[in-house]
């Protein structure tokens, strides 16, 4: 039996964990049956026409994990960016945490989907939002078809959270063959504010399989700052879907680091729906060996006056591939739009490879979209100048390339977050470099 | 080990440089002992600027034959930043541009890489800051300055007033000033002229690279060199800058050609 009959044929099984009578089953049902006309994304599809799936859906994959397992919070706190207080929700094998997450339901709520999926005083908000906007390719309904555990975000009007919201998702390997479909949902009230921190990380060196959906609803002047690290083991795969609606005056970046793991894919799609509203896109990405990494992001212009800023930096080694697609759609009612759009690499290596392809479709006149790629090497000029000050040519790449990310680095408003990335940057480039960032 | 290590800073010997198989030096004898001041100047294309790229360690010059000495030790295999470790500066004729890397960070990765290589321990935070502090105010640089990324946006005398920043920052033993003169406005040039005159110490030496006499006047050689299609046809004293002012090259290249 293959990868998706078998898990067409889980979902029975499945149905026997969840309650069937609540309206978001119905949800399921049609996901299920969504996703078995659609099947697997095949690189047939032009928008997987430069990543293959074939090596990661391994017919032995499950979506039930065979036990539960527990993690001591020193074993894992490298993790969690501990310098600073914040909210925490932590999944182990798709399973909630209680010991090692810090939730709230005091003027906010900072916990679980179970939770919301469950308890009567949600339903509305569920009816109103759970997958409202998420896409519903062959992916993203498998997610809805299994959804039944994942943060729970919700942020009334007004309120300003003063901490950071953290959410891990931690793959232990005791299951080796697990495939985890965390299902996020954030609400963020009109004038409310939100930073997310959000991490998946694989504790084995056995493959894993994470088919993540994120779904983000800012509403009127609502302030969202999402980050994604992604830096996980050699042998972990990730398909990272967030789909964001935004409504009138609102402000939603996503910044995402991809320094780690096997094969990434980030769908990140903007939708907005009112006026004066602004997304942001950022991404560093860093790889070598063979991972492969690809960036395929949407931003959907449908309303006058907005604007929306993409920043990619990408640096390629090894064998390594990389892949931006990005995709700008203005309708004709979004006029006076201002969409703008870089995605700039290096090539540090013969054999690695980048593709990158804008893809900008406008139907309204009178807008300014502008879009630039570069594919280079790194200056051999800028090395020399560098070198003949004493810093190593390892250091003085290193330094080039975080001058090269910079752009992206100094707009996480987090100061701790900042530190730790530009950490982790470091350590991927074998460096240890002298200052902070 | 060759050379005369009791006096001689730098020692030149029969140096034979080229790019992409065409020699540029052919055959350079040069000593430079500490204390003192060397200007080589030269019409465009004679080699100025390879001599310096050669000493730096610029790898896109192989170096045929001959051998560059600093303190007895030859260069010649070392890398650039092992150069600089040993003590060697070039001020750059064209500095690079280095985007989202600030000049301070810059600085506290070259002087603390510097420091690694000879052994010692990082300087701490505050002596740095104090150092460039006192540096900085040496260039008359801005503060805000520091925190710019480097070279970017940079007018030509920033640029020239920032390599001597870094010089007086890196404080080498040898430091190679190429057209510093070149793109500087008669104030900048004197303060980048003051600067490298402050700088100077009885164990530290400095050449001068120019096409120019001008930053003669401000910057003293003990002695002159006339570079004429890769190699030192003549030398002398500082009038010898101001021979070729008046006169120009065409004299040189007759007397050469005898």
């Amino acid at each position: 039996m293959d990868l998706k009959d078998k898990l067409v044929s889980s979902f029975m099984a499945f149905e026997n964990t969840v309650d069937v009578n609540h309206p978001v089953h119905e949800v399921r049902s049609e996901a299920i049956k969504n996703f078995e006309t659609l099947g697997f994304p095949s690189k047939k599809m032009e928008s997987w026409k430069y990543t293959s799936l074939k090596s990661i859906l391994k017919p032995q994959l499950s979506v039930f994990p065979k036990k539960e397992t527990s993690l001591d919070y020193k074993d894992v706190k490298q993790y969690f960016i501990h310098e600073i207080e914040s909210y925490k929700i932590v999944f182990v094998d798709g399973v909630y945490s209680s010991h090692l997450s810090e939730t709230s339901h005091e003027g906010l709520d900072v916990c679980l989907m179970s939770a919301a999926l469950s308890k009567p005083k949600y339903r509305l908000l569920i009816e109103n939002y759970f997958n409202k906007i998420a896409v519903k390719d062959g992916l993203t309904s498998l997610n809805t078809a299994f959804s039944k555990e994942g943060a729970f975000i919700n942020i009334p009007r007004g309120v300003v959270v003063e901490k950071p919201i953290q959410i891990l998702h931690f793959t232990t390997g005791v299951e080796s063959s697990l495939l985890t479909q965390p299902r996020n949902l954030v609400v963020v009230g009109e004038n409310a504010h939100v930073q997310i921190i959000e991490r998946h990380q694989s504790l084995t060196d056995n493959p894993t399989f994470t088919n993540c959906v994120t779904e983000i609803f800012a509403n009127k002047r609502g302030i969202v700052d999402y980050y994604k690290i992604q830096n996980d083991r050699d042998e972990a795969s990730l398909i990272d879907n967030t789909y964001i609606s935004q409504q009138r005056n609102s402000h939603v970046s996503v910044h995402t680091f991809s320094l780690g793991g096997k094969l990434t894919r980030n769908n990140l799609q903007f939708f907005q729906k009112g006026e004066y509203l602004d997304s942001t896109l950022k991404g560093v990405t860093i790889t070598d060996k063979k991972q492969h990494v690809d960036h395929s992001t949407l931003v959907h212009h449908a309303q006058p006056n907005c604007e929306s800023h993409q920043d990619y930096k990408g640096i390629y080694a090894d064998k390594s591939t990389g892949v931006f697609n990005g995709q700008i759609i203005v309708e004709k009612e979004a006029q006076k739009t201002n969409g703008f759009q870089q995605s700039n690499n290096i090539l540090l290596d013969d054999t690695a490879t980048i593709n990158a392809k804008p893809q900008l479709e406008i139907f309204a006149d009178d807008v300014r979209c502008s879009h630039g790629c570069t594919i280079g090497q790194l200056d051999d000029e800028a090395l020399l100048y560098l070198r003949s000050r004493g810093i190593p040519k390892k250091e003085a790449t290193a330094l080039l390339m975080f001058g090269f990310a910079n752009n992206v680095l100094e707009s996480v408003k987090i100061p701790q977050l900042k530190q730790r990335i530009t950490k982790l940057i470091a350590s991927k480039l074998g460096v240890n470099l002298g200052f902070d960032l | 080990m060759a050379g005369n290590t009791e006096t001689d800073m730098l020692k030149i010997k029969n140096l034979h440089a080229s790019v992409e198989g065409k020699e540029i030096l052919k055959g350079i004898n040069l000593e430079v002992n500490p204390g003192e001041v060397h200007a080589i100047m030269g019409p465009n294309g004679s080699g100025k600027s390879t001599l310096a790229s050669v000493i730096a360690g610029n790898e896109d010059f192989e170096v045929t034959d001959g051998t560059i000495e600093l303190e007895g030790e030859e260069l010649n295999e070392l890398a650039p930043e092992e150069r600089a470790h040993q003590g060697v500066f070039l001020s750059f004729q064209y500095p690079v541009e280095i985007p989202g890397v600030t000049v301070t960070n810059f600085m506290k990765t070259a002087i603390n890489e510097t420091r690694k290589a000879r052994g010692l321990e990082e300087m701490p935070a505050n002596e740095m800051l104090k150092k460039i502090r006192e540096k900085s105010e040496l260039l008359e640089i801005d503060r805000k300055f520091l925190s710019r990324s480097l070279n970017e946006g940079f007018s030509g005398g920033e640029k020239k007033r920032n390599e001597i920043f870094q010089m007086a920052m890196m404080e080498p033993k040898l430091a190679i000033l190429d057209e510093t003169d070149s793109g500087l406005d008669i104030d900048a040039l004197k303060v980048v002229a003051n600067g490298v005159n402050r700088l100077k110490t009885p164990q530290n030496a400095t050449i001068v690279i120019t096409h120019y006499q001008r930053l003669l006047d401000y910057i003293v050689p003990d002695h002159v060199h006339v570079l004429l299609n890769g190699k030192i046809v003549k030398s002398g004293g500082k009038e010898l800058a101001l021979e070729l002012e008046e006169k120009g090259y065409d004299w040189i290249k007759q007397e050469a050609a005898v």
